[in-house]
């Protein structure tokens, strides 16, 4: 039980992490109706501008400049790269995001250095013990952080008019259009929200451990994420998030009774064979909103 | 016949219109291409032959990725696995009994092409209930998944791949008897290339001729407007699993060749980056068409190639990995920057620029 309990606990810390990252890309596609693949470099990019930051501003402003910083990038690779497909098919802008992917990751990833880098966290390795159960404190950390974030974050849709004109374009673009919404700064908005949250994601993923160019991985292990709770659900994003979290590390702990026969983590795949396996019922997700046909 | 070479363009008949290659300029460009092809080893250097038969495998793939994506419209970022799929089932085929990793001594090259084929569509086939369900992006996270999935299980049936980092020895290309990996009277290249090209012109006609048929038809018409293609009587679950099955056999079919020439190869070779090779040569060639593929393919096999010779012109950048810089960032790079630029200024690709050069010269002088 304890060990359960412990594996639950890192579980939620890594749920977090996913839930911040899925949130990104599910702004971006009730926005535009598109998934933007670059979400794993701007994780990156964030981990790294965080990274270089803390040992000359402290940590808690390194994250705000450095998240103000990729939201910044965001806003830019936007304008340059997605504005001007608005319009096009959707599969056509998913590739560009790739490509975009691709070019911040390798230019950023430059900064990384041969051996990795160091967060330079307050946290470190640092745990506490409740019973026989230990908390890392980088779990906790990640998952107040997340907590609050998704707080502010529904508030902000909630009370504000920015975020009143996000829900109304995600609803119906033209008819938002039609009501005097712009909604160029709505994609703009939601580019930055997401590059925002996916350089916060990125700081928590790079605590605990070095920082080095394959840190974007686990960018993609929240794709199934926002499957599973379905692609325009933001409560599911994170009701998903903690789920495959807590499932992937627990199956990581449980992995050599689990799976004798093979010598690597299973956890490392676990968050794709649970999406399949969800797909295989329901199409659309958790909480997705299921298409209608008509004819 | 002379008011023929004046207007290359003229079909006289419907037979024609229907044909696979329609038009005497198109016959006769065809194939002086292909004779160029065939006598290209003679003129050039092993180490551009390397790249050139690089270029010819990633093209059958590219046009098997063309077809499920390009044709059919299903986006599929899995190619990768069934590439590895091709790949290990042709190496196990041919691979030495007594050897390390599993083999079964069936070294004749045509018969684990076909094996490979095969057992990357019954993947396909496998899959395809499961992605028929699926529309737009769903169905491109749950492809990639199956990278990730694919890539772990590679890596962990160590009798199959020989274990992750390690990697086993590729399928042996042996033809009637004949060694290809060994220097003769030809060298390895040379037979290589050879092979390969023989290969791409019997998988490109035959993939020419099924989009231009009935089954073709329907995969632009789902690819267009599913629910249309639905009404009109296209069975959507059959065509989405003929073309995914199609598409894997493509893929099979170029894992089973991708590393002939390098001999060996390891399970890290079937990531995510492959996958986006893939994606990349379909766009930057052109989507829908078999030709775009080919050129596509050809690009992006020669971007190392390009890369490497760029420190001797740009100076900032560095041939080797540590300093940054350096041109393997580069040549990624360049994938990220290729597809981006495809897509934003020149949609239909290398192919698309083609059109636009004949279109110039069909009016000409009246081009405007």
């Amino acid at each position: 039980m304890t060990e359960f309990l412990t594996a639950a606990s890192s579980g939620l810390g890594l749920g977090s992490i996913y839930a911040l990252l899925a949130l990104g890309f599910v702004i971006i596609y009730k926005s535009m109706r598109v998934i933007s693949f670059a979400q794993p470099a701007f994780m990156m990019s964030g981990a790294i501008l965080v990274s270089y930051l803390v040992p000359t501003v402290g940590f808690v402003l390194a994250v705000i400049i450095g998240t103000l910083g990729i939201a910044l990038l965001a806003l830019v690779v936007e304008r340059i790269a997605i504005r001007p497909m608005v319009g096009k098919a959707v599969f056509v802008i998913a590739i560009i995001t790739i490509g975009v992917d691709v070019v911040v990751r390798v230019v950023a990833g430059a900064f990384v250095g041969v051996d990795g880098r160091v967060m330079g966290d307050p946290w470190g390795l640092d745990a506490t013990r409740i019973g026989d159960v230990t908390i890392a404190h980088r779990h906790l950390a990640a998952f107040v952080t997340a907590a609050v974030i998704v707080a502010a974050l529904f508030a902000f849709f909630r009370f504000t008019s920015l975020g009143l004109a996000m829900r109304a374009a995600a609803l119906d673009q033209e008819a938002a259009m039609a009501q005097g919404i712009n909604v160029g700064t709505v994609f703009a908005a939601s580019w930055a929200l997401a590059g925002g949250l996916a350089a916060v994601a990125g700081v928590f993923a790079a605590t605990g451990g070095t920082l080095d160019q394959n840190l974007w991985v686990i960018a993609l292990a929240a794709l199934p994420v926002i499957i599973l709770g379905g692609l325009d659900s933001l409560g599911g994003a994170v009701v998903a998030g903690l789920l495959i979290g807590v499932s992937q590390e627990v199956v990581a702990t449980y992995h050599r009774d689990l799976f004798p026969g093979l010598d690597s983590n299973i956890g490392y795949i676990t968050p794709y064979v649970l999406m399949l396996l969800v797909l295989l019922v329901r199409p659309y997700g958790l909480f997705g909103t299921k298409e209608i046909e008509r004819v | 016949m002379s008011s023929r070479l004046g207007r290359p363009e003229l079909y006289t008949s419907y037979r024609q219109d229907m044909a696979l290659f329609n038009t005497r300029a198109k016959q006769i460009g065809v194939l002086a291409i292909l004779l160029l092809a065939i006598l290209l080893p003679l003129q050039l250097e092993d180490d551009l032959l390397r790249i050139g038969f690089t270029g010819l495998v990633f093209a059958i793939g590219a046009i098997g990725l063309n077809i499920v994506t390009g044709y059919a419209g299903q986006v599929s970022l899995g190619h990768a696995f069934f590439v590895g799929v091709g790949a290990y089932t042709a190496a196990v085929m041919s691979g030495d009994p007594d050897g390390r990793s599993l083999g079964y001594g069936m070294d004749f090259a045509p018969l684990w092409m076909l094996g490979a084929g095969l057992a990357a569509a019954l993947c396909g086939a496998i899959i395809a209930p499961i992605a028929a369900r699926l529309r737009g992006l769903y169905l491109a996270i749950v492809t990639l998944g199956l990278v990730f999935i694919g890539e772990y299980f590679f890596a962990e049936w160590t009798s199959l791949s020989g274990g992750d980092q390690v990697g086993r020895d590729a399928a042996q290309p042996v033809l009637f008897g004949m060694e290809l990996t060994r220097d003769g009277a030809y060298t390895e290249e040379q037979k290589l290339y050879w092979l390969a090209l023989g290969t791409l012109v019997v998988m490109a006609v035959l993939a020419r001729n099924l989009v231009r048929s009935r089954v073709g038809r329907a995969f632009a018409a789902v690819r267009d407007r599913d629910v249309a293609a639905g009404v009109m009587g296209v069975d959507l679950t059959r065509t989405k699993l003929v073309a995914f099955t199609v598409s894997s056999f493509y893929a099979g079919v170029a894992g089973s060749l991708l590393f002939a020439l390098n001999g060996h190869f390891s399970p890290d070779k079937f990531g995510l980056l492959l996958s986006i090779q893939f994606i990349a040569m379909v766009l930057i060639g052109g989507a829908a068409t078999i030709s775009g593929a080919i050129m596509g393919a050809m690009l992006i096999a020669s971007l190392p190639r390009i890369a490497s010779e760029l420190p001797a012109l740009v100076p900032f950048l560095s041939s080797s990995a540590t300093e940054h810089p350096n041109i393997f960032e580069f040549e990624q790079v360049m994938y990220g920057v290729l597809i981006i630029a495809f897509l934003l200024f020149e949609p239909r690709g290398l192919f698309g620029i083609w059109m636009r050069i004949r279109t110039y010269w069909k009016s000409f002088p009246f081009s405007y």
